[in-house]
């Protein structure tokens, strides 16, 4: 589904990551966790094209074709989603309409007919269920005076909608209460199948209860310190980032 | 030595129009010409002038205009019907003067007056006196110039307690001809008394790039407890020149709520001008204006607030692309008496490029010591941050700038209470933005 080999990226004169390898397989779930500074949202923009960063080296596919050749929506359309650790707010464009112009911009590109508006409105009732969203939340304006959890909630239920073949989600639970924390697992559980695959990318060990990866890797300096099973999470839970910053320094020096 | 001032080209053949005039009350006359021996003394303003230091009106001096006579019935139902409005009683005026052909007044209410101001100065002097050259300032060069030409425009009487339930569409159409550029001189009046309320369009439009000068001047009056719901829509053609002064003047309790917007025009410039004259008034002047290619529009806001207790709202933003200029000078002027007012004004401006430019400045003189005021300007681009959020859900960059700019205008757009102004542009918009097919979906 997803493979990045060696990626190197830097923004403006510094290097964020330093030489990262990833291999998702289709219906994995893999979280990637680590300190703050350590690389991990600049990982999730590279993923969905922003534009500031520059890749010096390595390469990333996404079902085979290259995924760094192609513009942002290009990514989107061909099912690569990322949810946003700050949705952006835009009064005057409607969350339900919206959704509906950038589902049928992906129905196009992949050479389906366009769903009219009773066939999207029946999808989109269904998608609110799954992560609880009020239905007056459609008829607003994209996140506009949306609390923090709604716009979270709000990105999944974007991607309920757009269903895509890979999500990213970027601290999507960073900020959340409980409840929206339990509401978002959901969401995304209930989207786990065979055929799509998640990177969760996390501070908090938190959010791995509600959601189970398939593999944990841990992010540091931006390097791929340690890859595991669901136990890595509980682990660092247990000895903080400390442990494996102090292991990775020492590694590093007898590198060097 | 005293140089001899050349008589402005603008006032040539004065005399012959003059001499065509039918018999108008003597306070009319006079208004007239005080009109012209303030334009001949003064003349057109230039760049050393405060108020016109951004707005260079030198190319109207140097045009040679041609007032047009009788031609009213030159333009056909097909070419004026793309300015029309559903539903609505229709004024339509062309250079200047009233057309009976294209004008529909059939569903009008038998009280109320709604017509020529040339017919009403026949049929209905008085009403006509009451009011007329009251309110604007005659020490305005261009209200001077338009008040020397009074001759027609539309005029509006709604009397006490009436309600007017449909919409006034006043239509003003220019056109040069065969090449000659043009110039009309509307001079309107809408008087709303106590406790009437109107809903009143006022169009300006022509054709394609048409050179002409149109220089209105719009005397708005609410009387106590009136509503009154004003959209002013600017389509002049690419090659026109705008200058338009609009003074309203308001009573004890009234309301009212205007909404200026402009696409069109070579050379705008707008002078709203709002008198709070009593107490419990609230006035909204909203506004938006689009401008590319060497479009330049100008917005010269006033708000007096005279007397306690009144709000103002304003709300003007512009869209400028290309080498567009925009000039937005908000003055709210607070009396000494004007206590408890509650005065916002905002203008916020989009550049989607590099060469547009704009020249904002709001200003607030406050004489009194226990008011609220607020004032704010802001000049920006698009979003970065939310083009790409947008692109990352499969929105196409273009669509994405479209999406953005249309939720710009938006804001302007959800206050106006009229459906059908409000659809006529969304339509503009959808019609005018890169990918407007995207943005009709999705908004």
């Amino acid at each position: 589904m997803l493979k990045i080999e060696n990626l190197h990226v830097r923004v403006e004169d510094k290097e964020i990551l330093k030489g990262i390898d990833l291999n998702v397989n289709p219906g994995e779930v893999h979280a990637i966790m680590g300190p703050n500074g350590s690389g991990k949202s600049t990982l999730a923009q590279v993923l969905a094209g922003r534009e500031d960063y520059e890749v010096t080296e390595g390469t990333v596919s996404f079902l085979g074709e290259d995924l760094l050749e192609m513009a942002p929506e290009e990514r989107a359309r061909e099912g690569l989603f990322m949810a946003f650790q700050y949705p952006v707010e835009i009064p005057g464009v409607s969350n339900t309409y919206f959704l509906k112009a950038a589902l049928n911009a992906s129905r196009k590109h992949r050479s389906l007919p366009e769903m009219d508006a009773v066939e999207f409105l029946k999808l989109v009732r269904e998608k609110m269920k799954l992560v609880k969203m009020d239905e007056s939340l459609l008829g607003r304006p994209v996140n506009h005076g949306f609390s923090g959890g709604e716009k979270k909630r709000n990105e999944i239920f974007h991607m309920a909608v757009l269903e895509p073949r890979l999500a990213v989600l970027d601290e999507t639970d960073s900020g959340l209460d409980i409840d929206a924390l339990r509401i978002v697992s959901e969401g995304v559980n209930s989207m786990r199948s065979d055929e799509r695959s998640f990177v969760v990318i996390t501070h908090y060990q938190r959010l791995l209860s509600h959601i189970t990866p398939d593999v944990v890797h841990v992010l540091v300096d931006g390097r791929i310190v340690q890859s595991g099973g669901k136990e890595l999470a509980l682990e660092l839970e247990s000895k903080g980032y400390s442990w494996l910053e102090k292991t990775y320094d020492s590694t590093a020096a007898v590198m060097a | 030595m005293q140089a001899i001032a050349e008589r402005s080209p603008l006032l040539s053949k004065y005399e012959t129009f003059e001499r065509g005039l039918p018999s108008h009350p003597e306070s009319i006359k006079h208004l007239r010409r005080q009109g012209k021996d303030s334009f001949e003394a003064n003349g057109l303003p230039t760049t050393r002038q405060e108020e016109w230091r951004k707005t260079n009106v030198a190319a109207i001096g140097r045009t040679s205009f041609e007032r047009v006579s009788q031609d009213t019935n030159s333009l056909s139902h097909e070419q004026i019907r793309s300015f029309l409005l559903p539903d609505c009683i229709d004024l339509v005026f062309i250079n200047g003067r009233f057309s009976h052909k294209h004008s529909q007044l059939e569903d009008l209410p038998k009280d109320i007056f709604a017509g020529s101001l040339a017919n009403a100065l026949v049929q209905k002097p008085e009403l006509v006196e009451a009011h007329l050259g009251q309110y604007a300032d005659l020490g305005h060069p261009f209200v001077a110039l338009n008040s020397a030409f009074i001759e027609d425009g539309a005029f509006i009487h709604v009397p006490s307690g009436v309600t007017v339930e449909k919409t006034i569409h006043v239509l003003f159409l220019a056109t040069a001809r065969d090449g000659t550029p043009t110039v009309s001189y509307p001079r309107n009046l809408f008087v709303a008394e106590e406790s009437s309320q109107v809903t009143v369009v006022e169009s300006y439009g022509g054709f394609r790039d048409d050179r002409y000068f149109t220089c209105p001047v719009t005397e708005i009056v609410g009387l106590a407890n009136s509503v009154i719901d004003h959209y002013r829509l600017g389509q002049e053609s690419l090659g026109a020149f705008h200058v338009a002064t609009q003074k309203v003047y308001l009573s004890r309790d009234a309301n009212f709520f205007t909404h200026s917007i402009n696409h069109g025009g070579a050379l705008v410039r707008n002078d709203i001008q709002a008198l709070l004259d009593a107490e419990g008034i609230h006035c909204t002047l909203n506004g938006l204006y689009l401008a590319r290619g060497s479009q330049h529009v100008d917005h010269q806001m006033r708000v007096d607030h005279a007397k306690p207790n009144c709000h103002s709202y304003e709300l003007f933003k512009g869209i400028l692309e290309d080498r567009a200029r925009a000039v937005f000078n908000g003055r709210i002027y607070v009396h000494q008496d004007a206590q408890k007012t509650d005065a916002k004004q905002s203008n916020r401006n989009l550049l989607l490029s590099k060469g547009a430019l704009v020249y904002s400045n709001p200003q607030l003189e406050i004489f009194a010591d226990d008011v609220r005021c607020t004032h704010g300007s802001t000049t920006g681009h698009l979003d970065d941050e939310a083009i790409f959020y947008l692109r990352s859900r499969g929105i196409g960059e273009e669509a994405a700038r479209s999406l953005l700019t249309y939720s710009f205008a938006g804001e302007v757009l959800d206050e106006i209470r009229l459906e059908a102004v409000r659809k006529e542009f969304e339509e503009f918009l959808f019609t005018r933005l890169p990918k407007g097919d995207i943005v009709r979906q999705a908004v």
